[in-house]
């Protein structure tokens, strides 16, 4: 992943929150900008992890799942 | 959209096409274990992602987190270790790194890497598993016979298992295509390992009232004595389902798999197998897979609370009753009457009459399910 870095806006709510976290965190997050980044590639790798059927593979389970009578 | 599955990727470790012929050609060669049903019915789960992330028999460090801190190595939620117990003598000079084939009832099921050896403590495994070392719980007697040696790694299925319900065995794949084809977008996911009676129906019908779909998967395989036989348990959901359930909204597949008996420990592991069939939710009964008076009646509500990881989410549906002034199916959180108005529905109670071949009355039992019952001779595991 490339290493330049860009400005992104939150509520100061949020921010306040987000702060109080990393000093809480025992050294875990060492700033603001490290605890959103961890949160984000959290969130995004679970999405990229989403699987995917081959049409091929999906045709031949509902065949299958025709020739039983639960489609 | 159906649940992601357990650590983020369906496990497939079934072997097809060439891959499968020459693997099978190669087999043939190596030393061969025979395994029982129960296993064989894991190494089934294993291939077919039914257990996912697990694309083997587990070695040391993960059955060494799983018994102490109820998670995988990497940190994933699971709950009783899936392990291969073989003698000394069955793995004489065999060492990690060599494969092996698993055969049962003489048929080759599948290609194992050994990637680990070792030992285990079977009194520490069943005070972690089961809480208990007590010879009277049937998983404590069970691990104490199994062998003294353990062996990890990645298997490829060759041969499936036959399923004697072939009709009603859908593998995670399976449901996740035809949940998504149904256009389900939340589905709860209902383990039982007995014939339904009036109190599971009434939990089942009130999960379905808030998602769009229920899975309804029995396990079958290994079970206590006096548990019902699984032909049994399977013609009486088909009878209950037939006449009192609507059919879109039902999908009714069987799993072989172990019983544990394992209380809360068995109900995390019972959800994470839900969740990879796709399951978005998951019932949890009273004393869910408990045993005797070895697990409290909520104790399998409250591990749950130690999961926010878990990624299906526990439906805790209180034990239902019939209340003769409510006149209906009703739990404790909304019927205000008094004890002697409600009618519990036990299991004890209504193995017990069709044990004499009395009819149970239908606030119990649904008649068509009872007929079914007590058409055969012994309902019953001996």
């Amino acid at each position: 992943m490339s290493e330049e870095k860009v400005a992104i806006h939150i509520s100061k709510e949020l921010y306040e929150k987000a702060k109080k976290y990393v000093e809480e965190s025992e050294g875990e997050f060492k700033s603001v900008d490290d605890l959103v980044e961890f949160v984000l590639k959290e969130v995004l790798s679970e999405e990229i992890k989403e699987e995917v059927f081959t049409k091929e593979e999906e045709e031949k389970v509902k065949e299958r799942l025709r020739a039983l009578g639960y489609i | 959209m159906v649940s992601k599955p357990h650590g983020g990727k369906l496990v497939n470790r079934v072997a097809t096409g060439r891959r499968r012929e020459y693997l099978l050609e190669e087999a043939k060669e190596l030393r061969k274990i025979s395994i029982s049903e129960s296993l064989a019915a894991d190494v089934a789960n294993i291939a077919h992602g039914v257990y996912s992330p697990l694309e083997g028999f587990m070695v040391y460090d993960d059955y060494y987190h799983v018994l102490y801190d109820m998670r995988l190595a990497n940190d994933i939620p699971w709950t009783i270790p899936i392990v291969l117990n073989v003698s000394r003598e069955e793995i004489s000079g065999l060492k990690e790194g060599d494969d092996v084939a698993l055969t049962f009832k003489d048929t080759i099921l599948a290609i194992m890497e050994i990637e680990d050896i070792y030992k285990w403590d079977k009194k520490e495994y069943c005070k972690k598993v089961f809480k208990t070392t007590d010879t009277r719980h049937p998983g404590v007697t069970k691990t104490l016979r199994r062998k003294e040696l353990l062996i990890g790694g990645s298997i490829y299925l060759l041969n499936d298992i036959p399923e004697p319900f072939e009709r009603y065995r859908l593998w995670p794949i399976e449901t996740r295509i035809l949940f998504e084809a149904k256009r389900w977008r939340t589905i709860a996911g209902f383990q039982t390992r007995n014939v339904p009676h009036r109190g599971h129906e009434y939990v089942q019908k009130a999960a379905l009232t808030f998602v769009d779909g229920l899975f309804i998967n029995p396990l079958v395989g290994w079970k206590k004595p006096g548990d019902y036989k699984d032909e049994v348990i399977v013609k009486a959901y088909e009878a209950l389902i037939e006449n009192y359930y609507p059919r879109n909204s039902i999908v009714f597949s069987v799993l072989r798999m172990e019983m544990r008996y394992a209380g809360p420990r068995e109900a995390i592991l019972h959800a994470i197998v839900r969740k990879n069939f796709g399951c978005t939710h998951f019932i949890v009964g009273r004393d869910h897979a408990g045993v005797g008076d070895f697990y409290g009646p909520y104790e399998a509500w409250d591990i749950f609370k130690e999961f926010p990881d878990l990624g299906i989410i526990p439906m805790f549906i209180r034990e239902a009753f019939y209340c003769s002034r409510c006149g209906g199916f009703v739990n404790e959180k909304i019927c205000p009457h008094e004890e002697e108005f409600r009618v519990k529905v036990s299991g004890t109670k209504l193995r017990k009459m069709i044990m004499s071949k009395q009819k149970p009355p239908e606030y119990m039992m649904r008649p068509e399910v009872v007929e079914v019952i007590l058409s055969f001779e012994n309902p019953f595991v001996e």
